[in-house]
């Protein structure tokens, strides 16, 4: 740990909790709507991923705000797409679950549970095929891990020794579904453990998802086949803003309240001596910043058109072909 | 009686009265189901019976195929139409074709539910209405629930049928206060004629049925008297009840959520074109849902879909440009 990546990697998280909470306000009051799936508790797994596995494919699913951001993503067009406007990342078509950036190599945000993981091994597939090193990095929940989809992928890909990385983020519950109750195995490395090399983190400490990440990518980089890394994290949040989360206990909320990924970066590394408070006070105010610019890009962006209904929907030489 | 309460009921009773009969699906059990249609059942029949089962909705119809076959009365919930993709190849190759491949000797006794439709800015991948993919499928029976009435007796009847049954709810219509009314002869295959009228047919189903009472008020501030009917059973449709409205009024219209190529529309009109052609004074005309996935945006989104106004609309237009 040194300071650049506890600022990077403090600001990034720090930056994800607040845009999700400022969502959050801005669903109840009716400027955000559908299904929104909040990632707080969780931000260690997005933002140590995404610094670790920095160039490489990004597939993932529906909670991905945080992912997208510690991505790169500009806050301003992920909040205005959560706003549905016309400036939003995918034009205020997609919505919360649906986030995509080619240029950020970042596809999606997709919300049928695990439907994005063969579509993630097609991609390792190409990229072995293009000879590109870097690979493809596929995020899930337990409650994907349950999927055929999720058994076909990881055979196809240890079959064929493709440059994938699974990430297994168990937080438990498939809504309000526990894992144990579904599956034989609460550890979902046990699912893969057969098929290719796997690796275990605190999806609460920020710090240990990187160096995970950045020790079981060398094995995609050297072409010796997928990997498969789960780490166990928590959302404090209902399933999505439709859901009060009453199956869970205060008991169990609370453990993982104490390990909080925010809180705990902070204090070890003033315990560490590389930052003091107001060092945290200052990014603070920076995230405050960047979060209010987003939500006035959002809230002052115009509406899509009632036109753009029938656009996107192929590609130039077919869209006039094809009514 | 609340929507959600009159299928909660039927499975109750069913469940009640016959030990056979279980329920399984994603967060059914200790969740109460993801639209409450379950909720009580798992302390009342316990967990065997009422089954939490993982995400997975081909094993979810094709471990409700196998129940089925061994004796069991199952209803598979699926939590939106949208997920019963991954369950095609079960309920259409399997359910669908074991009693007609086994020369018979075959029985499903099953039912699967799910609800569809477009809710509120659910996107494109959680706001479908897939009918037609089931209703044009042989060996299967789908049936619509528009209301408290047909979701109890509709269901109850599905569950007890010996044949794999889609029963077809909607997500808006969980939470709605309706009337509801005992029925001693119910015939799932009807029609119902949900308010009689002497000058055009309105054929509709799911929530599209309450768009188009609101649509009728106001067609009656311009003299139109529309019949409006309520189709209930996508296949078997009852061609009967809507060839005997067309003889009376001359003039149809079918308002459908999904999409409009190959929509349930498409069907129903060529049924009507083999069966009543010459009684028409006009083309019928099919208000549908645009041809695009569904979009976030809310203004987007109900432009994608027919609302009360746009049906107004269309039916003034195409009466001026029939002159009828
Ligand atoms: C194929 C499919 N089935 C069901 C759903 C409904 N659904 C949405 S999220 C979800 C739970 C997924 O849980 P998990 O994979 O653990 O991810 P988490 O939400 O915990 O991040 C379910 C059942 C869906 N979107 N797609
Ligand atoms: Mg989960």
């Amino acid at each position: 740990m040194n300071r650049a990546r506890v600022e990077k990697f403090y600001y990034l998280m720090k930056l994800g909790r607040e845009f999700e909470l400022k969502a959050k306000e801005h669903y109840m009051l009716g400027d955000i709507a559908g299904f929104l799936h909040l990632d707080i508790g969780q931000e260690a797994v997005s933002v140590g991923t995404m610094q670790a596995f920095d160039k490489g494919d990004v597939f993932t699913h529906y909670r991905e705000h945080v992912l997208a951001l510690a991505r790169g993503m500009d806050p301003k067009i992920v909040m205005a797409e959560l706003f549905g406007k016309k400036t939003g990342v995918s034009k205020g078509k997609g919505g919360s679950m649906h986030l995509f950036d080619p240029k950020l190599d970042f596809y999606g945000g997709d919300a049928i549970v695990a439907g994005h993981l063969p579509i993630a091994v097609g991609c390792a597939y190409a990229r072995k095929l293009q000879g590109e090193k870097a690979g493809v990095f596929a995020i899930f929940g337990d409650g994907a891990s349950n999927a055929g989809a999720f058994f076909e992928s990881i055979n196809i890909a240890s079959a064929w020794k493709l440059p994938i990385m699974f990430f297994a983020e168990n937080n438990y519950y498939a809504i309000g579904t526990h894992i144990s109750w579904v599956s034989p195995f609460v550890d979902l490395v046990e699912k893969a453990k057969n098929y290719m090399p796997t690796f275990t983190c605190d999806g609460m400490d920020v710090c240990d998802v990187y160096n995970t990440v950045t020790q079981a990518k060398e094995i995609i980089e050297n072409g010796l086949g997928p990997v498969f890394i789960e780490a166990k994290t928590y959302r404090y949040e209902g399933h999505s803003m439709s859901d009060a989360g009453k199956y869970r206990s205060e008991e169990e909320m609370e453990i993982f309240k104490r390990k909080d990924p925010i809180e705990n970066l902070k204090k070890k590394a003033i315990e560490l001596n590389l930052v003091d408070e107001k060092y945290f006070r200052e990014l603070d105010a920076k995230v405050e910043y960047v979060i209010n610019e987003a939500v006035e890009f959002a809230a002052s962006s115009p509406e899509p058109e009632i036109e753009e209904l029938w656009e996107d929907l192929f590609c130039k030489e077919c869209e006039n072909v094809i009514p | 009686m609340l929507y959600r309460s009159a299928l909660n009921r039927a499975i109750d009773e069913c469940m009640g009265a016959d030990e056979s009969v279980v329920i399984l699906g994603e967060d059914v059990g200790r969740y109460g189901g993801s639209y409450r249609v379950s909720e009580g059942l798992i302390s009342k029949y316990g967990e065997k019976r009422v089954i939490d089962t993982p995400i997975a909705e081909l094993s979810i119809v094709g471990n409700a195929i196998g129940m089925a076959i061994a004796g069991l009365r199952p209803i598979a919930e699926i939590m939106t139409v949208n997920f019963s993709l991954l369950a095609m190849d079960q309920i259409i190759n399997h359910a669908a074709k074991l009693r007609y491949m086994s020369g018979g000797k075959m029985t499903i006794p099953m039912v699967v539910r799910m609800p569809g439709g477009v809710s509120r800015q659910l996107a494109a991948q959680h706001s479908e209405s897939y009918e037609t993919l089931y209703s044009s499928v042989p060996g299967l029976i789908v049936l619509t629930a528009s209301n408290a009435t047909y979701a109890y007796h509709g269901l109850k009847w599905a569950i007890k049928s010996n044949d794999p049954v889609i029963f077809l709810e909607h997500e808006l219509l969980y939470p709605m206060d309706m009337e509801f009314k005992e029925i001693q002869d119910f015939d799932p295959f009807r029609a119902e004629i949900v308010k009689e009228g002497r000058d055009l047919t309105i054929l509709t189903y799911l929530k599209m049925r309450y768009d188009v009472i609101e649509a009728q008020k106001e067609l009656k501030k311009f003299g139109i008297d529309a019949e409006i009917i309520d189709l209930n059973s996508l296949r078997p449709l009852d061609i009967e009840t809507i060839a005997k409205s067309i003889k009376k009024t001359k003039k149809c219209v079918i308002v459908e959520e999904d999409h409009k190529t190959g929509g349930m529309g498409a069907e129903v009109v060529a049924q009507i074109m083999e069966e009543c052609f010459y009684d028409l004074d006009a083309p019928v005309l099919r208000i549908a849902g645009e041809d695009v996935p569904i979009p976030y945006n809310r203004k987007l989104e109900l432009a994608s879909i027919p609302t009360p106004d746009k049906i107004v609309d269309k039916i003034l237009k195409w009466k001026a440009e029939n002159g009828i």
